[in-house]
């Protein structure tokens, strides 16, 4: 049996993905995540585990660094990595939303879009026949239209709850975001006995999950 | 954008030092030899290619060719693929020769890199190509020439998946009827997303049975029983040829006695529209991607003028080099070191040696600032300085 490397989202994710992992019967190490030491082994379950920003999991699994991540479908629609998409874990549900400051309208000459995810806003404007200016940010997008810089925003939606401590209401749903299980795909054929255990004891723990 | 530094190269393009460079003559040496025993003759094509031609007929994206124009205004590419240079010479030339035809290559492809480093945008590939042979001897003989390739190669920690078009076509013609619908589905294998294919899956219009059916497919993986499996989820013959194909392949690889490396993958869908029947992907323990991919491809031919069957495949060498994880120790050199006054005896003591088959380094000392440091990689030093021992020729 060959070692597994996983690569798991640090963050909002994290925890509901370790409980889930946990819940399918693998032993994580409680260590994880202190998020100190990047790199944990655990050796009794023949796997390893290192923990990345959210957005980058599906790097390092293209790259074939990691076999297996976690990683939300957001990130899968902005990197379109090449990488199996392979269970949607159910966990983490939340959204990508179009939003903005009440009663207002793009701007005609050049509506501008501020976002995290420039591919996913820049795909979802040209679909509905919209020419926009996408302007990238890292952080706080909401800040965006409340200074200026942008008519409108795209970004995560979980509650709701940042969206309304600003001011800011939904104006159009993009898309619903779950975390999902994604593999390399040459370690999904040379792995592949490794891969499909983790995945029929995940696949069992979600269904049994959805049935509660 | 900032004045480019002397050191800097454009994004994906490498350069090889003697130490790889050595390493991988070896594999390609070794690769091509077993190319060659079997009856395979080697071609080469330029490297710029007009891109409504061999650019629009080759399997790789749009918007991964490196573009330019001629004098004349045309768009020319680097050619991203050798399959179609290799289809346009065997459509123009070589055909009218003799059919079937057997073709090799080894060359370096152009691929530009949308996103970031980390790839190579420009490698090389080595592979072969078997047009005119529709039959599957030929679809056979190619794998299991791939297989001797590997293992020539210094590689045995491998995996070959098998796929065939035909049976996924068919699958999902029997079940969505229209084309549209089933260009949608396969999109999704492409990409790889199988969470997305089931959700699609459980939204169509259809009985339970056959969203059952299509759901089902996406497990048949793994051993020749998953053949079996498959038969049950296809009606009529057309499915069912495709799978005897792919058992009579196997059948064929048995008998070459390189069925252990294969294994089958029937959502295996490498492109949209390139291939016609049989496809795989070869995977090596230790590389993130492909190291090759191949597959029968009757249609490509036809765009070239001249319609004719055809199966191959092309293996990257960076990827192997990669799966080799040991490089070549450099041989080594024979260092002959001279002082002026003995000059023509150590020429005539390096021509000696070469004419023996050794390589032999004929340096004057007075060239050299730090001898020990020179000689530190020689294999064996002998030094001609000084005084000649006997006199005569010095």
């Amino acid at each position: 049996m060959s070692m597994l490397t996983i690569a798991m989202p640090k963050g909002r994710i994290f925890e509901e993905a370790a409980a889930l992992m946990q819940e399918a019967g693998y032993q994580l190490p409680p260590e994880l995540d202190e998020s100190r030491k990047l790199i944990i082994e655990v050796p009794e379950e023949n796997m390893r585990f290192f923990l990345a920003k959210p957005m980058d999991v599906a790097t390092y699994v293209e790259h074939g660094v990691a076999d297996v991540g976690i990683a939300g479908k957001d990130v899968l629609l902005e990197e379109e990595r090449d990488v199996y998409e392979l269970l949607d874990l159910k966990i983490s549900p939340c959204y990508l939303a179009v939003a903005g400051l009440p009663g207002t309208s793009l701007n005609e000459v050049a509506p501008k879009i501020a976002t995290k995810y420039p591919t996913v806003a820049s795909a979802y404007f040209r679909e509905k026949g919209e020419q926009v200016e996408i302007i990238k940010l890292n952080g706080s997008i909401e800040l965006a239209p409340l200074i200026g810089l942008s008519d409108r925003i795209v970004d995560i939606v979980s509650t709701g709850q940042t969206l309304r401590e600003n001011g800011l209401v939904e104006y159009e749903t993009i898309v619903g975001i779950t975390s999902r299980l994604i593999v390399n795909p040459v370690s999904y054929r040379i792995k592949n006995k490794e891969i499909s255990t983790l995945v029929s004891r995940l696949t069992t723990t979600i269904e049994e999950k959805a049935v509660r | 954008m900032s004045k480019l530094l002397m050191f800097e190269k454009p994004v994906g393009m490498r350069d090889t030092l003697p130490h790889i460079y050595e390493t991988k003559r070896k594999l390609k040496e070794a690769a091509e030899n077993e190319m060659r025993s079997w009856g395979y003759r080697f071609i080469e094509t330029p490297a710029l290619e007009y891109h409504e031609t061999v650019g629009d007929a080759s399997a790789i994206l749009d918007r991964q060719l490196f573009k330019l124009l001629d004098q004349q205004g045309n768009t020319l590419v680097l050619r991203p693929d050798m399959t179609a240079p290799i289809a346009r010479v065997a459509a123009a030339k070589l055909l009218k020769e003799r059919v079937p035809l057997r073709l090799a290559y080894s060359a370096s492809v152009y691929r530009a890199q949308q996103r970031e480093g980390g790839r190579a945008a420009e490698f090389e590939q080595i592979g072969v190509e078997m047009i005119g042979d529709n039959t599957l001897s030929a679809d056979a003989e190619v794998i299991a020439l791939l297989v001797s390739v590997m293992k020539q190669s210094g590689l045995d920690k491998f995996q070959i998946s098998l796929g065939h078009i035909g049976f996924t076509d068919e699958l999902f013609r029997q079940i969505l009827g229209t084309k549209e619908r089933s260009e949608q589905l396969r999109r999704f294998l492409y990409e790889k997303n199988y969470v997305g294919y089931r959700e699609h899956v459980k939204n169509l219009p259809l009985s339970s049975i056959d969203k059952q059916r299509l759901l089902q497919f996406l497990s048949l993986s793994g051993g020749a029983s998953c053949l079996d499996e498959a038969m049950k989820l296809v009606e009529g013959s057309a499915g069912k040829t495709a799978l005897e194909e792919l058992k009579a392949v196997f059948d064929r690889l048995k008998e070459y006695g390189v069925d252990e490396y294969v294994t089958f993958d029937l959502p295996l869908v490498s492109h949209m529209s390139y291939y016609t029947g049989l496809l795989f992907e070869v995977y090596a323990d230790g590389v993130g991607s492909p190291v090759g991919n191949g597959g029968r491809y009757d249609d490509l031919l036809e765009k070239f003028g001249h319609p004719a069957g055809a199966t191959g495949f092309g293996l990257r060498v960076d990827f192997l080099l990669e799966a080799l994880e040991q490089l070549e120790e450099e041989a080594g050199v024979h260092c002959i070191l001279f002082s002026n006054e003995r000059r023509v005896e150590a020429i005539r003591e390096a021509q000696k040696r070469r004419a023996e088959g050794e390589s032999v380094l004929l340096q004057d000392v007075a060239g050299v600032d730090d001898v020990d440091k020179f000689t530190e990689t020689c294999k064996e030093v002998t030094f001609f300085v000084g005084k000649s021992s006997y006199g005569g020729e010095g």
